[in-house]
C-alpha cells in the first residue's frame, strides 16, 4: 500500500519540502524562539500559508484573538472542501478525526482526484495515508528549514512549481473524469476576478466563495427547470 | 518563562483555529450527506476549486513587470498540459513543467 500512495504523493513531496523549509528558514531567521518549534507548528497547526503569516504574527507579539482571526480567515476556504467530502469520509471511524484535521489545498485535491475502488475502507485508509505521508514531508520542511536557517545550500529556486504543475494536472484530470467543461471555466474565472479585485490574502477565500454561490445558482436554475424526478402527477 | 506560555497559546490557538475551518462542514452538515445540494457540490465543486488554485498558484509563481509578461510561468504550464495531454502521466508531466520553471527562473531566460 505504501509504494502506491508514495508515487501518487511524490508531487506533494517536491512542493511541501521546499515550502516548509522557507517556513522554517523564515521561523529561524526572524524569530528567537528554539528550531524544534518550527516542526512542532508543521504537526500540530498544519497550514502553509497560515503558518508563514504566523511568524510575523509572532513578531509583533499579536494578541490571540487577532490570531484566532487572522488563521480563521486565511483558511476559510476549507469550509467548503468538508462540504464536498461528507460523504467520503463517512464511516472512516478513528481515521476521520486525522482526515479532517490533515485537509489542506494539496490533501484535497489527491483525495478528490484519485481512482477509486468500491472498497470504502480499503479507500479510507488509503486516504488516510496519503493524508499523512503529505504530513511529513510537511513537517521534515519545517525541520530542516529551522535547523540550517540560512545556510540552505542547493538552489532549489522554483521547485515550488510543482504544486502548480500538480493543481494543473488534477484540472485536466477533473475534467476526464467528468465531461463538463462549466466547473472549470467558473473556478477559473472566478480566480481570475479574485486576483484583479482582492488583496493576496484574501484572493483564495474570495474566489472559493464566488465559485460556490455560481454552484449554488446552477443547482436552483437545474430544480427549477427540470421537474423533480420521481413525484408523482397524478 | 511569560515568553514560552505566550508561545504555548498562540500554537494552541493558531490550531484550534486552524481545525475549526476544516472541521465545521462536518459537524454541521453531518446529517446531509445525501441532500441533492450536497451531492452537487460534491461532484462539481473539486474540479472548480482545482482550476482555481491553478489560475490563482499559476499568476502568483509568473513574472508580470517584464517585457514578456507571465511567460516565465505560462510556458512551464503549457508544457505541463501538452505533456499530460500526450502521455497522461502526472509525474512525467509534474516534473518535466517544474523543471522548466526551475531553468528559467535560475537561469533568467526571460529577461526584461
Amino acid at each position: 500500500m505504501n509504494q502506491p500512495v508514495f508515487r501518487l504523493t511524490l508531487p506533494i513531496l517536491f512542493g511541501y519540502l521546499p515550502l516548509g523549509m522557507a517556513f522554517g528558514v523564515l521561523f529561524t531567521t526572524q524569530l528567537e524562539y528554539a528550531w524544534w518549534v518550527a516542526p512542532v507548528m508543521g504537526i500540530l497547526v498544519y497550514a502553509g500559508a497560515g503558518q508563514i503569516l504566523a511568524v510575523s504574527l509572532l513578531a509583533a507579539n499579536a494578541g490571540l484573538l487577532e490570531v484566532f482571526l487572522a488563521m480563521f480567515v486565511l483558511n476559510a476556504r476549507h469550509l467548503f472542501y468538508g462540504l464536498s467530502l461528507l460523504g467520503q469520509f463517512r464511516g472512516a471511524g478513528w481515521r476521520k478525526a486525522y482526515l479532517i484535521f490533515g485537509l489542506t489545498d494539496e490533501t484535497y485535491s489527491l483525495l478528490t482526484s484519485r481512482p477509486r475502488t468500491g472498497n470504502r475502507q480499503y479507500e479510507q485508509a488509503m486516504d488516510f495515508r496519503i493524508t499523512l505521508f503529505n504530513q511529513c514531508y510537511w513537517v521534515i520542511g519545517c525541520a530542516l528549514g529551522a535547523l540550517l536557517g540560512a545556510n540552505v545550500v542547493f538552489d532549489s529556486t522554483g521547485i515550488e512549481f510543482a504544486l502548480v504543475a500538480l493543481f494543473i494536472v488534477l484540472t485536466i484530470e477533473q475534467y476526464k473524469a467528468l465531461g463538463d467543461l462549466f466547473p472549470i471555466v467558473t473556478g477559473a474565472a472566478a480566480a481570475a476576478i479574485a486576483i484583479f479585485l482582492l488583496p493576496a490574502a484574501h484572493q483564495l477565500v474570495g474566489a472559493i466563495v464566488l465559485v460556490s454561490g455560481v454552484l449554488l445558482l446552477q443547482y436552483h436554475r437545474h430544480r427549477n427547470t427540470e421537474p423533480t424526478e420521481g413525484t408523482d402527477h397524478g | 518563562m511569560a515568553e514560552s506560555w505566550y508561545l504555548a497559546g498562540f500554537i494552541a490557538v493558531a490550531t484550534v483555529a486552524t481545525f475549526a475551518t476544516r472541521v465545521i462542514p462536518f459537524l454541521f452538515f453531518h446529517r446531509h450527506t445525501e441532500h441533492p445540494l450536497v451531492r452537487h457540490l460534491g461532484r462539481y465543486l473539486p474540479a472548480a476549486v482545482m482550476a482555481l488554485l491553478a489560475t490563482v498558484f499559476l499568476q502568483r509563481s509568473a513574472t508580470w513587470n517584464n517585457a514578456l509578461p507571465g511567460l516565465d510561468a505560462l510556458l512551464p504550464a503549457i508544457l505541463v498540459v501538452t505533456i499530460h495531454l500526450w502521455r497522461r502521466n502526472a509525474l512525467l508531466s509534474i516534473a518535466s513543467g517544474t523543471i522548466a520553471y526551475m531553468v528559467i527562473v535560475q537561469m533568467n531566460l526571460i529577461q526584461a
